[in-house]
């Protein structure tokens, strides 16, 4: 079992390729398709892509509050390449990549940050629940529909992200700790980009590592490094074996940074070394993701420049199609408080047209 | 006299205040290091150390749980919750601590702390970052809710705050953080918990507001000229609010509207109508009414802007009221 030979007391850190893409441990390489392979890989580059733009329409006012995914994600993609289609995702709010991954649209995921609900409008078929800013909170969901799942002999399980400064809400306790009780199918992604806005993570906990928590909890715990896709996709496949089997929640610490600020409000340059930033952009999980495939003959840099071309174009011109979708009507933002619209609703809506056809 | 915007007040007030009482301590979310996301506590861990002003771990719960337990044994806390919308994790503290100590106990703790947060709408963020929640607070008793709507009422309030005997929740209304700068005075100086100020005398109809929407009537204000007088008051204490200002202010013009950015069903201005309505019922010309939130949650920025009220609905509004 990985997490046992990769014990989160031992300080050890489960790990497939380095950061230059060579593999340090063959036993470990997973049989993944090359059809997969390259799937996660241009998901990566597509969420980096739509990353870099995303910032970038920000500064010019095109975008409104953004929480960047740049070098977070093989943390993502690494995750929901493992998982089957039927399992749900249950996000915090810093996934793009992952998202992507299980299939939402750039156009939806970007109408997020651009300040429409249709960003949270998922198909029921894709089990991606909403977006969850309250931190922490949706560890409990993600432990509730792994309850779903068990007692309705579902064979699916819950994905549910928080970060490094999620760990040390309470909710986070009581979520994990649900499931643990109830041995739900509830894989926790911790995504430990070491910040949590200007708050390092040894603010954060006295515990050495995040991952060792599950040792409190009954769980299985391990914590990998979270640019590293290969290691991610086995940590999940192991865990969500377990979950299937009735062996209960995993605890996974993924082992990354972000690169970019925490949102466009945010200047980390306040907090945090330019050294720090440098020995991190080197760790970059799509250097070594590319140069593991380029190895492996799945791909060249003729190609890579080619998709990032592609991809550029692709999404210049989503952004250029979120654009035209411009404000929101007004009936759309009363139409979902309740599936009936309450008397006393109706007649607010009512009177506020009264006064709009007044005011003209 | 310093020029101030309500956020460098907040700052300096603490500032000062802190150098005075060396019990009050600053801490929450990225408090300490940085000074606030919105800057607010900037400075303080510099100058009065690490114990003084720190980062918390992200657990609201638990800064307002430790509070209590700060308060209890010696020290003034200032715990500063993030955002109005991230305060729900810590309701349970609030509720069924912060409030209730000073009865629990007969008196022997009064929890004497000043819970800052911003609130309000109008700043296009995400999910959470918008909502005005006041009344969820000014329901309990046993908690003040303080709003101030300028720099100079940022100092007087917050000042008689951290000077109070029991627990105060003082929202601040981010909107206008930096929106405009006061002349105010450089020493200490008070503004009373409890009472409202006459933003502006009137004769035809009273209005009342707090925080970001003072403002808003002013403009509305404007845009009405000379045709209507209107008394303005900003109420800056929401609990205990200042019956007497209000009704007296009734008394004269017979006319009443309160205008807030809080949901309308059992918000803020369903209680100051009724307090209108027990006190002032026989000097009422028209119904007293509210301008509020409507029952809906607060949209994301791209519909926002049908649910923030603007100069010309209140100008509107008070149009309706004065012509009823
Ligand atoms: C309950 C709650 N408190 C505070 C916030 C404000 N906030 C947003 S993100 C964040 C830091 C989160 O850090 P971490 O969990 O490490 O996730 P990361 O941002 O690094 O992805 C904070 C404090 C929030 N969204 N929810
Ligand atoms: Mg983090």
């Amino acid at each position: 079992m990985l997490t046992k030979q990769y014990d989160p007391l031992k300080g050890k850190i489960l790990e497939v390729l380095d950061y230059k893409g060579k593999i340090v441990n063959e036993k470990l390489e997973p049989k993944i398709d090359d059809e997969t392979l390259l799937k996660m890989y241009k998901t990566m580059v597509l969420g980096r892509i739509a990353d870099v733009k995303a910032l970038q329409y920000q500064r010019q006012g095109r975008m409104l509050t953004y929480a960047p995914i740049k070098g977070q994600e093989a943390a993502q993609v690494g995750v929901i390449a493992a998982l089957e289609k039927q399992d749900w995702m249950v996000p915090a709010f810093r996934e793009m990549a992952g998202m992507l991954y299980k299939g939402a649209s750039l156009k939806q995921l970007y109408l997020y940050w651009y300040g429409n609900e249709e960003g949270n409008h998922f198909d029921e078929d894709l089990r991606i629940l909403p977006i969850s800013v309250p931190i922490a909170s949706q560890i409990n969901h993600g432990a509730g529909v792994a309850y779903a799942a068990k007692v309705q002999k579902k064979e699916e399980v819950a994905v549910a992200y928080v970060g490094d400064g999620g760990t040390s809400h309470g909710e986070f306790h009581e979520g994990v700790n649900f499931a643990a009780v109830f041995d739900l199918p509830l894989i926790v992604i911790i995504q430990n980009n070491q910040w949590a806005i200007s708050t390092p993570r040894e603010v954060q906990t006295k515990a050495e590592t995040l991952a060792q928590k599950a040792v409190a909890y009954g769980i299985q715990g391990i914590q990998v490094d979270g640019n590293d896709p290969l290691a991610m996709y086995i940590a999940v496949q192991e865990a969500r074996k377990r979950a299937i089997k009735g062996e209960g929640p995993t605890i996974i610490e993924a082992l990354t940074y972000r690169l970019g600020p925490h949102t466009t409000s945010d200047d980390p340059t306040i907090y945090r070394k330019d050294e720090d930033v440098a020995y991190w952009e080197e760790r970059d999980p799509i250097i070594r993701f590319k140069q593991y495939l380029i190895d492996k003959k799945l791909w060249t840099e003729k190609d890579d420049e080619k998709y990032n071309k592609e991809t550029t174009d692709f999404v210049n011109k989503t952004f250029k199609e979120v654009e035209k979708t411009g404000l929101i009507e007004l009936d759309e933002v009363f139409k979902y408080t309740f599936e009936t619209m309450t008397k006393d609703v109706a007649e607010q809506l009512a009177d506020y047209k009264e006064y709009l056809k007044e005011a003209k | 006299m310093p020029v101030e915007t309500i956020l460098s007040a907040i700052t300096n007030t603490l500032d000062e205040q802190m150098a005075k009482d060396d019990t009050i301590v600053v801490f929450g979310e990225d408090v300490g290091f940085e000074g606030g996301v919105f800057r607010a506590t900037k400075g303080l861990q510099q100058k009065y150390g690490k114990e003084r002003s720190f980062d918390s771990p992200l657990a609201e719960s638990a800064i307002i749980g430790s509070a209590v337990g700060m308060a209890v044994n010696g020290l003034k806390p200032v715990p500063e919750i993030q955002f109005q919308g991230f305060v729900l994790p810590a309701f349970n503290q609030i509720v069924a601590h912060v409030a209730r100590y000073r009865t629990r106990t007969k008196g022997t703790y009064s929890l004497p702390m000043v819970i800052r947060m911003p609130y309000g709408g109008g700043i296009r963020a995400l999910e959470h970052h918008s909502e005005s929640l006041e009344s969820l607070f000014a329901h309990i008793p046993g908690l003040k809710v303080v709003i101030p709507s300028t720099p100079y009422d940022a100092k007087g309030l917050l000042t008689s705050a951290l000077q109070d005997p029991d627990p105060v929740l003082f929202f601040e209304p981010k909107r206008i953080y930096r929106a405009f700068k006061q002349e105010i005075p450089d020493k200490e100086f008070k503004v009373p918990l409890g009472k409202a100020k006459v933003v502006k005398k009137g004769t035809d109809i009273t209005v009342v507001a707090w925080g970001a929407l003072v403002r808003e009537v002013e403009k509305a204000i404007k845009l009405l000229g000379d045709d209507i007088n209107v008394e303005l008051i900003d109420l800056r204490t929401i609990q205990p609010y200042d019956k007497d200002t209000l009704v007296e202010s009734v008394k004269k013009t017979g006319r009443f509207l309160v205008v807030h950015e809080a949901y309308k069903s059992f918000g803020p201005g369903a209680e100051l109508i009724s307090t209108i309505n027990e006190k002032a019922f026989l000097y009422l010309e028209a119904p007293p009414t509210r301008l509020s939130g409507f029952d809906i949650t607060v949209p994301l920025p791209k519909g926002e802007h049908h649910f923030i009220i603007t100069p010309e609905r209140i100008a509107h509004e008070i149009k309706k009221v004065v012509n009823f």
